[in-house]
């Protein structure tokens, strides 16, 4: 990355349960000041915060309730910063999941359900769950129109995912984009500055990477602006 | 749409790749992280790395390998062998695995697919079989045991199919997936380094057995071989090693192989990135 800007600070916030390594490294290789920590303290600190996450959602709720940042990661996100969320990072933003008992983060409306497995219709093929592989993602807005975390991203570029859940957001004008797998699937969310990924970029490859330099570059600007 | 996948598979002794790639100008071609950087520079979808170390004290190395690895290349990574224990995989996982085949220490003990799905979620939990045909009667398992003795005709073998279980391959896949596997990864010890073929009937078998993906090993001896297991096989993904490292094919061109007869695959990227 070429900018005189100092690096801008980012958290990938460590609740026990994800692929941190991966996005620590996606997001240094992108220019960010990366910290991995479980504290709120750094998270309010920060200039940008990735919530990244796979397994269940009970799980990932538990440890961010035990870590005592379920409040901060609402009050990160209140006071406009850009935070990105990666697929059960996605999905814990909801407030309810079947998956799980435990209340989701309640940061976008709408819930998280079970893929069908029968598929959408009768003597359609079964569905295959998890949604495992490289699909296909179709942005809900023209490139220049999209929150700057995704443009430049090739309308039908494939992303690879990985989750047995979907998210239904009741606001479809939150949806960022989708991709299909036995129906059309919600694949990106954006709300102000809340960011939100069902696939996974850090394992995404190049277009992949360019989420995450995306990501950097405009928290880098928006702290910027913040400061001046 | 989802693409079918193509997955090179690099053999790891105490660190470094044997077998490996041996045609193309690369500074060590014996450096895991240099050949994941080419793959995936080639348009791989994902890689898997099989840790063929003898010497447990040797796993240790294995773990350096994965991190270097995930911090240079970002495409998902599938490790395997010598996994015994919840706290082996969470130390694959941590250092930057993003899943974790099981194979021997599964038929051993099959709560550990169970076990672990609860603890790092199905997604990461690849559960790999070695089958292969066998004439003969069935051995019955002890009671108690859930059924998996052998109808179809073909058995789940361990030691790189130098032993053969009591167990039935497709049932066994099919139960490794109830205990909590996101993904079967299926080699046919009949064809695997023959370079003939993947075993088709045994692909569809367990295709048709289970609702999550699946994963063809063993035979791969040309292209077709790939179009066959993907289509009339139904398998999700198809994995290969000496097709590509001995540079018969590229990935790449295996995509447009597959792509011009009409199977959805993920072009490689060229250009810039960060």
């Amino acid at each position: 990355m070429s900018q005189q800007a100092p690096k801008p600070r980012i958290v990938v916030i460590n609740h026990q349960a994800a692929n941190i390594h991966s996005v620590g490294k996606a997001l240094e290789r992108c220019g960010a000041d990366v910290e991995i920590t479980d504290s709120a303290g750094a998270l309010l600190a920060a200039d940008g915060a990735v919530l990244p996450g796979v397994g269940a959602s009970d799980a990932a709720m538990r440890a961010l309730g035990e870590l005592a940042l379920i409040e901060p990661i609402r009050e990160f996100v209140r006071s406009g910063r850009p935070m990105l969320s990666v697929c059960l990072g996605m999905q814990i933003l909801f407030p309810e999941s079947d998956e799980g008992d435990l209340p989701g983060l309640g940061l976008v409306d709408g819930r998280v359900a079970r893929f069908d497995v029968d598929g959408p219709k009768g003597g359609a093929p079964r569905l295959k769950v998890p949604h495992m592989g490289w699909n296909t993602v179709r942005f809900t807005a023209p490139d220049a129109e999209r929150h700057p975390v995704f443009r430049g991203i090739p309308d039908g570029s494939y992303f690879y995912f990985v989750h047995s859940y979907l998210c239904l957001p009741s606001n479809p004008g939150d949806i960022a984009a989708t991709t299909d797998y036995g129906g059309t699937v919600c694949a990106a969310v954006v709300k102000g500055e809340l960011i939100a990924t069902q696939f996974h970029p850090e394992k995404s490859a190049e277009l992949g990477l360019r989420i995450y330099a995306n990501f950097v570059r405009h928290v880098a600007e928006t702290a910027a602006t913040r400061v001046a | 749409m989802l693409a079918h996948r193509i997955i090179p598979c690099l053999d790891i002794d105490r660190g470094r790749v044997v077998k490996g790639v041996s045609f193309v100008d690369l500074r060590d071609a014996g450096d895991p992280a240099e050949l994941a950087r080419f793959y995936n520079d080639a348009g791989a979808d994902e890689l898997v790395f099989l840790d063929i170390t003898a010497s447990s004290d040797q796993r240790a190395t294995m773990i350096d390998v994965v991190r270097r690895v995930s911090s240079e290349v970002f495409i998902p990574l599938t490790v395997g062998g010598g996994l015994r224990s919840i706290g082996d995989i969470r130390r694959m996982l941590e250092a930057g695995a993003d899943k974790v085949s099981l194979n021997t220490a599964a038929i051993n003990r099959p709560e550990l697919i169970r076990e672990a799905a609860a603890e790092f979620g199905s997604q990461c939990i690849v559960l790999a079989i070695d089958a292969k045909r066998v004439d003969g009667p069935a051995e019955i398992l002890p009671d108690g045991e859930p059924d998996l003795a052998a109808e179809s005709p073909w058995r789940v073998f361990t030691h790189g199919g130098r032993n053969v279980t009591a167990l039935d391959a497709v049932k066994w896949a099919r139960y490794g997936a109830e205990l909590g596997a996101g993904e079967i990864l299926i080699t046919s010890m009949d064809t695997d380094g023959q370079k003939k073929g993947y075993d088709l009937e045994l692909l569809r078998a367990i295709s048709d057995a289970v609702t999550i993906p699946v994963i063809a090993s063993g035979g791969a001896g040309n292209l077709g071989h790939m179009y066959d297991a993907l289509n009339e096989g139904r398998s999700d993904a198809v994995l290969a090693a000496s097709i590509f490292h001995f540079g018969e094919y590229t990935v790449s061109e295996a995509k447009r192989y597959l792509a011009d007869r009409g199977l959805p695959v993920r072009p490689p990227v060229t250009g810039g990135t960060a």
